[in-house]
């Protein structure tokens, strides 16, 4: 998997600021950023997230023309193949940032496999993890930040009680 | 406003309130922001009847973008060199969630100084939902 190319543009960063419910006028107010330490629009920590939006296979998106797993006429619109039960979550995320990325930049995303470990879990049966890592380049070649994710597959839904 | 090594001490704290009640419409939203569109978080006919979980939940990623947000608001703009959770519970419409951050460790690297910070992320009944760590950058 790979994004070739994460166009960081000012309004995505207001409405992802928006989504998380953060008010800093340094995610909305090109002027008044200027007068900040960065001196401009920076993103917000956990932005680079967003770049499922230019991730041309991302399975979590709706695609024209194709089925999608969540309800329409039914409560879902592809056959459970799999008797897995749970589905997968995310366990642990992680971001090391060499600078933080603002409007302008054009990232580029190159995600390699990590490990892979299996746990009993109290709450969900046999739980497997897998590890991504994720290198965010801009237009320059260079490392704006390195993303660590670790996603959990749960033999069933995790029990509430 | 950044923060300066010389008035940080291991043990001092930051908290705040990210999230009062959090509403179904916030989740659809990061949904929109981020682009993660699985129906676990937004649908809630296949959530209770296809994936078996009492209703939709919060996007790990919404608990830790607000987790990050007490961070920012605390550290400054720009500061964070570093920033790892893990996602100790789900979050559900109707959670009010608390952010914190306290130092673990005030250091000087290279002539940089630096602060490590435990965070912690707790729900209304002071279940932790986010445990991590941040470094970011300080003044002298």
């Amino acid at each position: 998997m790979a994004i070739e190319k994460f166009p960081v543009e000012a309004s995505h960063i207001l409405m992802f600021a928006r989504a998380i419910g953060d008010t800093n006028r340094i995610y909305a107010d090109d002027e008044y950023a200027q007068s900040t330490e960065p001196g401009s629009v920076i993103a917000p920590p956990t932005f680079v997230q967003a770049s499922a939006q230019f991730d041309p296979d991302y399975r979590l998106r709706p695609k024209a023309g194709e089925a999608w797993f969540g309800s329409g006429k039914e409560p879902t619109g592809v056959q459970q193949t799999s008797s897995v039960g749970g589905g997968g979550l995310h366990a642990e995320q992680h971001y090391e940032y060499h600078r933080h990325p603002k409007p302008g930049d054009v990232l580029t995303a190159t995600v390699k496999p990590g490990e892979t470990w299996e746990k009993q879990g109290r709450r969900s049966g046999k739980l497997i993890f897998s590890e991504t890592i994720t290198e965010y380049r801009d237009q320059h070649g260079e490392l704006v930040v390195t993303a660590r994710g670790v996603g959990v597959r749960t033999e069933r839904p995790v029990d509430q009680t | 406003m950044a923060l300066s090594a010389s008035q940080l001490k291991v043990g001092d704290t930051h908290e705040e309130k990210v999230v009062e009640n959090l509403t179904r419409t916030q989740i659809v939203q990061y949904a929109g922001a981020s682009g993660d569109y699985n129906p676990i978080h937004t649908d809630e006919v296949y959530t209770t009847q296809v994936a078996g979980y009492p209703s939709v939940f919060a996007h790990g990623m919404l608990s830790m973008g607000m987790t990050g947000m007490m961070l920012t608001n605390y550290v400054g703009d720009g500061r964070l060199t570093k920033f790892g959770v893990r996602f100790t519970r789900q979050v559900w419409p109707g959670d009010s969630l608390t952010a914190k951050a306290t130092v673990d460790a005030v250091r000087e690297e290279g002539g940089q100084h630096y602060v490590d910070l435990a965070i912690s992320t707790v729900n209304q009944d002071g279940t932790e939902v986010v445990s991590g760590y941040a470094t970011a950058r300080v003044d002298p």
